[in-house]
């Protein structure tokens, strides 16, 4: 700080608490919401204070879902979007070191071709390509399966150029020191290279894991199968069902149930959390 | 940049990129190359039978009215949820830098929202908006605004930016306080001895300074808004009331997948492909060597 001015600081508190309040306050009224009785939630206005049903409207969700015919536990849907989260982090992540290792660290011929194919893919998100990438996957027989859900979003170029940089900043010193020990290029890469890129895979986890649990159109179109089902997308789903008696509390604790383990990856894991996002978009 | 000291393997190389390779080859460019292929094709009515039509389908897109109205929602969308989502954020950043005691507890309350899933994001404002129980909604009915995002298409366009920017937020303010953090106090020290005020030094030294790191978020929010809100505004409205909110990206999916247009999505895909490119090159070119975080 470089002069005191009590007002001015008094103000910035007070609009950053303003800017914390408002954004939390969405997210209060979910939780709010789902802790109250199917009948309160249906008269306006509904409380802003949380109610006595909170145990019985999760224990129901997370067991039957939301209760009508066709719908899907939340523990099921949980365990998918968990599977799919973690494949597409580790999947990722995996596919990607190891072609950034073998760009940086060999030369042989076409090397210019494929960095240049992987870099292509920065370019396009799937959203832009949604219909053919589904043909794909449904020629393939994908459709309804952990593999389809999972292998076609780990194709992606940031990954590996995040690892490409770190791995330019690593000291020439190391593998001379490596290659004179006689190391193999296999060697090197697990027991020099993979530890001391510990906190980039951490920081790549975190933000991937996130993307992965996230996805929605992409899980929407190739289930059909309740199986497969990822927590967001029934939420969203249910949501837009039209019913005579919408049950708030029941789709409410369902979506804190969609928002809480990705939030809290996000804020257990924050230096990881801030470091990935900063990294990746370089 | 390259290394000096490197392996030698005749196959390993390709070992290592095979996995990224194969999957690059299948599920990018097989799928972009087919919505090139598709583009230039009709489709029959009843399947089977595609004719090579060049640029028809195109030409099509561009005398389509819905089209062009679509395009416009989109870019009135993105100048709104940029903006929007900028300034707030900015505002945040500065005053959040500004303050010492409770630093970090401000920022841990304002990166979570990122961790939360567009189309979850649309459900929760979705909810506070909705007009039988939204609590907002009853608010505004209280000071005498109608609320009704199911039927008013400007409302529910406001209603999708909101729920977007809410989304993003998080994200614009680590880079502004980032940027915010990088400048030198000395900097900002010798401008108050030499009296400049907060203000004056805000706008004259800290604004210009941050300029690099807004206009690389310009170009992040701005590819955000078209490509990244699919889920805010498929649990929000589905493109409605009317067409009121069909940004480009959702009537890609809307025509390709309810309507069975394969030439007319895929040309449409065909033209978002090139907006990115050209946004990707953009950032690319004119901002990864100024920014410093």
């Amino acid at each position: 700080m470089v002069e005191n001015r009590p007002f001015l600081t008094a103000l910035s508190h007070l609009v950053v608490l303003l800017g914390v309040i408002i954004i939390a306050f969405p997210v209060w009224m979910t939780f709010v919401a789902s802790t109250h009785s199917q009948q309160t939630m249906l008269q306006s206005p509904i409380p802003v204070l949380p109610g006595p049903h909170l145990i019985e409207n999760y224990a129901k969700v997370l067991t039957e879902g939301y209760g009508r015919v066709g719908s899907t536990p939340v523990m099921m849907t949980l365990t998918n979007s968990l599977i799919m989260a973690l494949g597409v982090a580790i999947g990722k992540i995996a596919i990607s070191i190891t072609s950034a290792f073998a760009i940086v660290y060999f030369r042989f011929p076409g090397r210019m071709y494929f960095f240049w194919a992987i870099f292509v893919t920065l370019m396009l998100p799937v959203e832009v390509r949604i219909v053919p990438t589904y043909g794909v996957v449904a020629s393939l027989g994908m459709l309804d399966s952990y593999a389809g859900l999972i292998i076609p979003l780990i194709a992606s170029a940031t990954a590996t150029f995040l690892f490409r940089q770190f791995f330019l900043s690593v000291p020439d010193e190391l593998t001379e020191a490596a290659r004179v020990d006689g190391a193999s290029p296999m060697r090197f890469f697990w027991d020099i290279l993979l530890p001391m890129s510990r906190t980039s895979i951490a920081a790549l986890f975190v933000i991937q894991f996130i993307y992965g649990w996230n996805q929605y159109l992409w899980p929407l179109l190739i289930t059909t199968k309740e199986s497969y089902y990822t927590v967001v997308m029934t939420v969203s789903r249910q949501a837009n069902v039209v019913d005579s008696v919408p049950s708030w509390n029941l789709l409410m604790a369902m979506a804190m149930l969609a928002m809480l383990p990705p939030v809290l990856v996000v804020v257990f894991m924050q230096r990881q959390f801030v470091r990935g996002l900063v990294e990746t978009e370089k | 940049m390259e290394k000096r000291v490197t392996f030698n393997s005749r196959w390993l190389p390709y070992l290592l990129l095979g996995p990224q390779m194969i999957i690059t080859l299948v599920f990018f460019f097989w799928p972009s190359g087919q919505a090139i292929y598709q583009s230039v094709l009709i489709e029959d009515v009843f399947g089977g039978n595609s004719k090579f039509v060049w640029f028809e389908n195109f030409a099509q897109l561009f005398r389509d009215n819905s089209y062009a109205h679509s395009a416009q929602i989109t870019v009135v969308f993105s100048f709104l949820v940029a903006a929007i989502g900028l300034g707030v954020s900015l505002l945040l950043a500065v005053m959040a830098d500004r303050v010492i005691r409770g630093a970090t507890a401000y920022k841990t309350f304002l990166v979570w929202p990122y961790a939360v899933a567009p189309a979850v994001a649309g459900v929760l404002w979705g909810f506070l908006f909705n007009p039988s129980v939204g609590i907002i909604a009853w608010m505004l009915q209280g000071i005498g605004i109608e609320f009704n995002y199911v039927i008013n298409g400007n409302q529910a366009l406001l209603l999708v930016v909101i729920a977007a920017v809410w989304n993003q937020i998080s994200y614009n303010f680590l880079f502004f306080l980032a940027g915010l953090q990088s400048i030198p106090k000395s900097l900002i020290e010798a401008a108050a001895i030499d009296g400049a005020g907060p203000g004056r030094r805000f706008w004259d030294i800290i604004f210009p300074l941050l300029s690099p790191v807004g206009f690389f978020l310009l170009v992040v929010n701005i590819i955000y808004a078209f490509f990244g809100t699919f889920g805010v505004v498929d649990a929000l409205t589905k493109g409605g009331p009317g067409k009121s909110t069909e940004i480009l990206v959702f009537k890609v999916f809307n025509d390709g997948f309810r309507g069975q247009d394969l030439g007319g999505s895929s040309a449409q895909s065909v033209i978002l492909m090139v907006v990115v490119i050209a946004l990707t090159f953009v950032q690319f070119r004119f901002i990864e060597r100024r920014v410093h975080y």
